[in-house]
């Protein structure tokens, strides 16, 4: 028989071995989110994330050499934002009759994400590499990380909390809109995706159709919209 | 689910050409998803090779999005450093701005009379 050592050192440096975990992972994660009867509080990514981080944690393996294995996963991440069109074009009839409602949406919540992160974070007291690092926090990763490198912040630091925002967008959204008497799906998916990007639009599509498409294009208009603000509003916090 | 694919990719790749070519604040895939939703308003042909694809993919959106997830561990050192401020500007933050947005989006939908119609 092989050394198990051994041989747990050739699975763990392979990809087959992490690509692998992340399904089971996220399979975990999904099983018990409908269980609970797909309560928002058992979020499938936060459950798996946790799986794995405590995994790469207790294995003592290191974040780049998971992610060798699992990058075939996020890979598809460029893909899946293309395939966006598909629900959007189910809906394009509903978003043009709500040009301007999107309109609004999109710069107050924008703006909203940006000023009352930067003014939390300033007043408990982040230094200027940690705000240039919050303030793409709503903004699809790739985005958020080219934005938080040209104001001077820790790219790398920015997609984690660019993730964490998108989980608890993902979970408080539902009780908190429902508790308000939000009713239009349309106002409910746009919302959250200005606020947090393709984690808040996966959940949305989790929901309703019609949240789903809307969150999309809060996605997309938020990258385009915090690109520009980002650096004005940050220089208000130097 | 070959020729949806090769679609896909083919909006992605022009996106990604187009978003470095011209430095645009956009990413690749998003461009990519305008090229599609264009291409799928033009050909009801597109729209037939690529919805069963499109709907697969997006049913499981939430798992594309792990990976990049998990990084968080290689940031728990800096995370917890700021844990306390860290956490409640997130939450707050992200909180306030879905109320905000949506709020403006059913006020302004009232006002111009674009409510739901579902």
């Amino acid at each position: 028989m092989t050394d198990p050592f051994k041989l747990w050192s050739y699975l763990s440096s392979e990809p087959l071995l992490w690509l692998w975990a992340t399904l089971i992972a996220y399979w975990i994660g999904d099983t018990i989110f409908r269980r609970v009867n797909r309560s928002p509080f058992a979020n499938p990514v936060m459950i798996a994330v946790v799986i794995l981080g405590a995994v790469l944690l207790m294995t003592g393996t290191p974040y780049q050499r998971y992610f060798d294995g699992a990058q075939f996963v996020h890979f598809m991440l460029g893909p899946a934002t293309v395939c966006l069109a598909v629900p959007l074009h189910a809906n394009l009839p509903k978003v043009k009759r709500a040009l301007l409602p999107i309109a609004a949406g999109l710069i107050a919540g924008s703006v909203t994400a940006i000023v009352s992160v930067l003014a939390i974070a300033k007043a408990m007291g982040a230094g200027p590499e940690l705000l240039a690092s919050l303030a793409p926090k709503s903004v699809t990763a790739p985005v958020a990380i080219g934005i938080s490198q040209s104001l001077g912040g820790e790219p790398s630091l920015t997609a984690a909390l660019v993730i964490l925002t998108g989980m608890i967008g993902a979970i408080t959204v539902t009780p908190m809109l429902n508790l308000l008497g939000f009713r239009d799906w349309r106002a409910r998916g746009f919302a959250v995706g200005v606020a947090a990007h393709g984690i808040g639009t996966a959940r949305a599509f989790q929901v309703h159709e019609t949240a789903g498409a809307f969150a999309s294009i809060g996605m997309g208009l938020n990258a385009v919209l915090t690109a520009f603000l980002a650096p004005v509003v940050l220089s208000y916090f130097g | 689910m070959i020729p949806a694919l090769s679609l896909i990719l083919a909006c992605q790749l022009a996106g990604e050409i187009l978003s470095r070519a011209l430095q645009l604040p956009l990413p690749g895939p998003v461009l990519g998803m305008i090229f599609l939703l264009i291409a799928m308003s033009v050909s009801g042909k597109v729209q037939q090779i690529v919805r069963p694809t499109g709907q697969f993919v997006l049913q499981h959106l939430s798992l594309l999005f792990v990976p990049a997830g998990v990084g968080i561990v290689a940031h728990l050192g800096a995370l917890r450093e700021h844990g306390m401020g860290l956490a409640v500007a997130l939450v707050i933050s992200t909180m306030l701005a879905i109320v905000v947005g949506a709020a403006a989006f059913v006020a302004v939908a009232k006002l111009t009379r674009s409510d739901a119609d579902d």
